[in-house]
């Protein structure tokens, strides 16, 4: 089975990591994903105000893009699977939004919602099943006290996202239990990390991270785990080193026994435009 | 043509499509936002003045920026009024006027001079967030 996928700006870059777990895994699991030819980086954050048009073209063409695939389309960044998602919705009910937004693109079909974006753990869970999951599993990860960190942008607002109840969501620490790992609740783990207030004041974004850590912490979490970037550059930047931080592919990948076949992800590219050896983001072939 | 303050609340209730009106003052939304201590004005507060075409002073307001965009006050408002979709409508208003932006290209070299391990995502958000 093939779905398009949308990997957005940071899984090429400073989270390749993310993307390669992830894809790794999905092949494992007998699922490929393709990237829609010269997508666009989907902006990071969902432009709120109505009258915002062209910050939401680059989100219209991959999820058209999709549509002319046949495909659902598959998010792994929380940041991405929010603004498409979201966008999508606009797509389908602002009537101004679709109108300017196809009158700028002109497609060859105008597009109109039609794509059903999937966040990758949605693929895992609705597409392959959790049960099935459970059954591939080589390493259970057995003993490991995991805390699911969900953030803000999977879950809210609820009425567009869909994603989990936004207040006691349970898809993430379904995944934790399916590796063979034991899930750990807390109350904080749909508060917001701080995400890019980093770049404004750092303090703010460490008081906002460091509340989670030491609730997660608190509740017996002797790891977290997260689907966004950002979140995780915060995490990693403001915990105290006693929590392990992981994306929820490696967690996978290592529940597959993959690391033992495949080994680490490769080392992320040194230059900007992803010629160095050994690199994952798919600009040139890995180096074998 | 100048805007007078009543013109530019109806602009943000229009582009923020949220009805102020609806709020019944219960103030959850300002108990829940994790910027509270962070902000000069709170979402409850921005709901209020906007109802009442009280606006400039929050369009002068840089604290503005410090709103993480978390959803929270939309999420758990009991009225649906979605405070935060009235706090981006005057961010965007205050940006979008001639030295309205609060990030600039320049910052970013020394910005990840410091710190190699800053996301794109990251910057990416400033970008869209901070300046139009």
């Amino acid at each position: 089975m093939t779905y398009t996928y949308y990997p957005g700006c940071t899984l090429k870059t400073k989270a390749q990591d993310l993307d390669y777990y992830g894809r790794e895994s999905l092949k494992a699991l007998g699922i490929t994903l393709e990237e829609p030819d010269e997508w666009q980086c989907c902006g990071a954050v969902y432009p709120i105000a109505r009258d915002e048009i062209a910050t939401k073209l680059s989100a219209v063409r991959a999820l058209a893009a999709a549509r002319d695939n046949a495909s659902p389309l598959i998010t792994l960044c929380s940041a991405c699977h929010h603004v498409l998602t979201r966008v999508n919705d606009d797509m389908r009910r602002d009537e101004n939004v679709r109108t300017k937004a196809n009158n700028y693109l002109k497609l060859d079909v105008p597009y109109e919602g039609e794509t059903e974006v999937i966040h990758y753990l949605q693929l895992l869970r609705d597409k392959i099943g959790f049960e099935n999951i459970a059954k591939a599993v080589k390493n259970p990860l057995k003993g490991r006290k995991i805390g699911a960190y969900y953030g803000c942008l999977l879950l809210r607002p609820s009425k567009v996202m869909r994603f989990d109840d936004p207040e006691n969501p349970h898809i993430i620490e379904d995944f934790i239990k399916a590796l063979g790992a034991t899930p750990v609740i807390y109350g904080m783990r749909n508060e917001c990390c701080g995400g890019y207030v980093t770049l404004k004041d750092e303090a703010q974004a460490a008081e906002n991270t460091n509340r989670i850590i030491r609730n997660a912490a608190s509740k017996g979490a002797e790891e977290l785990i997260t689907a966004c970037p950002l979140c995780m550059y915060n995490l990693r930047k403001h915990s105290d080193g006693t929590i392990k931080i992981s994306y929820i592919t490696e967690l996978l990948y290592d529940a597959l026994g993959l690391r033992e076949e495949l080994g680490d992800a490769p080392e992320a590219c040194e230059t900007a435009d992803g010629s160095a050896a050994g690199c994952a983001c798919g600009r040139t072939e890995k180096a074998e | 043509m100048h805007q007078t303050e009543k013109e530019t609340a109806e602009l943000i209730k229009q582009i923020s499509g949220s009805d102020v009106k609806k709020c019944m003052k219960c103030g959850k939304c300002s108990a829940t936002c994790p910027a509270y201590g962070e902000m000069k004005f709170h979402p409850h507060q921005f709901v209020t003045m906007v109802a009442h075409g009280k606006v400039d002073e929050l369009l002068r307001d840089e604290t503005v920026t410090r709103c993480l965009s978390c959803f929270a006050c939309v999420e758990r408002c009991p009225r649906g009024v979605e405070p935060e979709n009235v706090v981006a409508a005057i961010r965007v208003l205050a940006e979008r006027e001639q030295g309205g932006s609060n990030f600039v290209p320049d910052e970013v070299p020394a910005l990840i001079a410091a710190d190699k391990e800053i996301p794109q995502q990251a910057l990416v958000s400033a970008f869209r967030r901070y300046r139009k």
